[in-house]
């Protein structure tokens, strides 16, 4: 059992594995190759969550529309519960997320960070990263045309 | 009296067996895949994201798809699907200040912090058909540069630092949600907001159009436009802490607009909001204007009487599936109701003609 982690680590590997890509965190955690006995406590079941704003950005809240969650909740034979909830409707990665929720509270931690967490973390800054560089090659330059002697 | 008439069985299985064939067309050219929808319409995915009310850009490409590109039927999927899903909660309020900007600009100010982010946009091009895209082709990289990792703040931010725009009053409220409450009125801006992101996007461009052109004109200034990605965060219940559940892309429109004051306000600019799903730029522009049309009444203006105005009109006209099930309805079977419409203009010409004889003859008479 890992007991050596805060909410706020959780909060942070749940964030990173509901937003991954799918295709990409299958294959990282197929490569990872652990694949644990487990018992669902709630079996993949997609559903839709309401995405609020603020009225100016800062202001009261309403709501903007839905999107589509998928969720799931397993146990692991030791009794560690972990759960997955991600983006879209795939329950397949629900399932990898709930799996790794769960590892991630054991002695597994380490080596599930480095296998699966370190590698969709640098993905996902690497592809902000490239989106912001491009967005910056965009930015305006203004440059003021002097007319006249003085 | 109601008839039921049965009968059509074979006539619609075969219709809707032309209907999938002519949906693949000629199948000497491949088949569209959902990711080049996704991937190379993905204007039209944002569209259906937007009105159809539901984030999936994989499930918006499908209906494109299915609906052979009429992005309203396709919409009308998405939204049937959407009544199938249950509810696992609410997000909290996104951050749009925390916005990673793909596109970020501002008519208002020229040297705003952050700069002025172009994006890719349309904006000047010549919009001449670009012959060069009908052939296959490898695009080159687009340039970069340093990125900028902070965040970009809002432009409204700097005039409310001079308190010479209004304030956003700011609460946790729960809203009003029209998808769980039929819609009354007077509805009130969370529900307002909520319809206008939904609705279609040629009626409220009509709309905001009308109010550039005078009907309760405000004056709008785009203080700021944003396109980018923000993270969606949701309390897990099970957990009781939030996580990032997702992430959208958004467009983001304030505008900033003339305001005389009133009574109890000093002279002041006022705002007008506009957040649609995917990059919606048109959509949120005219979704501001026509929200701080809407505005009137709160800020203490004058109903001039405009349609931009009128809460129960623009509401209840918005929604381009609400509209296209009343409109297209009467194409279906109205054998019964017409039968009794025929029997009646028939008696009425009847009456008509027996009283032009009976006039007839007792003009002759005398």
């Amino acid at each position: 059992m890992n007991t050596n982690f805060s909410a706020e680590d959780r909060k942070g590997w749940m964030s990173l594995l509901a937003s991954s890509e799918e295709a990409r965190l299958t294959e990282l955690w197929q490569d990872y190759g652990l694949d644990p006995d487990f018992e669902f406590l709630r079996a993949p079941e997609v559903g839709g969550i309401m995405i609020r704003g603020r009225m100016g950005g800062t202001g009261a809240p309403f709501n903007a529309g839905e999107m589509t969650v998928t969720r799931c909740a397993l146990s692991l034979s030791d009794g560690t519960v972990g759960h997955g909830y991600v983006q879209g409707r795939c329950k397949a990665k629900a399932e990898i997320a709930a799996k790794i929720d769960a590892l991630m509270q054991t002695g597994a931690a380490e080596a599930l960070n480095e296998a699966v967490l370190v590698p969709l973390a640098k993905a996902r800054q690497a592809q902000k990263t490239a989106r912001a560089s491009k967005a910056a090659a965009t930015k305006v330059e203004f440059f003021t045309m002097v007319r006249g002697e003085d | 009296m109601y008839v039921a008439v049965k009968g059509g069985e074979r006539a619609i299985e075969n219709a809707h067996a032309w209907l999938a064939e002519e949906r693949r067309g000629d199948t000497g050219v491949a088949e569209l895949s959902l990711a080049q929808i996704r991937e190379q319409l993905s204007l039209a995915v944002n569209r259906v994201m937007a009105e159809g009310s539901l984030y999936d850009p994989d499930l918006a490409a499908l209906a494109i798809k299915q609906a052979r590109g009429d992005l309203i039927e396709a919409i009308f999927l998405v939204r049937a699907y959407r009544t199938t899903l249950p509810r696992f909660g609410s997000s909290r309020p996104v951050e749009t200040s925390g916005m990673a900007c793909d596109r970020r600009i501002s008519a208002t100010f020229k040297d705003a912090p952050g700069g002025q982010v172009l994006g890719p946009t349309f904006d000047y091009t010549h919009r001449l058909l670009d012959f060069k895209l009908a052939a296959e082709g490898d695009v080159p990289e687009a340039p970069a540069a340093e990125p900028r990792m902070e965040t970009t703040p809002h432009i409204t931010a700097f005039l409310q630092g001079e308190d010479i725009i209004e304030r956003e009053p700011f609460s946790d409220d729960v809203p009003g949600d029209l998808t769980r409450e039929p819609m009354a009125f007077p509805a009130g801006r969370a529900v307002r907001l909520q319809s206008l992101t939904r609705g279609d996007e040629g009626f409220i461009l009509g709309m905001a159009y009308s109010t550039q052109r005078g009907y309760a004109r405000n004056h709008a200034f785009v203080g700021e436009l944003r396109i980018g990605v923000v993270p969606v965060e949701m309390e897990i219940p099970e957990l009781g802490f939030c996580i990032e559940i997702g992430e959208v892309e958004l467009t983001e429109c304030e505008t900033v607009n003339q305001f005389k004051g009133s009574k109890t306000v000093p002279p002041q600019f006022t705002r007008g909001y506009g957040l649609v799903f995917g990059q919606s730029e048109r959509k949120s522009i005219a979704m501001a204007l026509v929200d701080r049309a809407l505005r009137w009444e709160e800020l203490g203006e004058d109903n001039l009487g405009a349609p931009a105005q009128d809460e129960e009109f623009v509401l209840s006209h918005s929604d381009n599936i609400q509209a296209t099930g009343f409109l297209e309805h009467i194409k279906l079977p109205h054998y019964v109701d017409f039968q009794s419409e025929l029997e009646l203009v028939r008696k009425l010409r009847r009456e008509a003609a027996e009283l032009a004889e009976t006039l007839a003859s007792r003009e002759a008479a005398e």
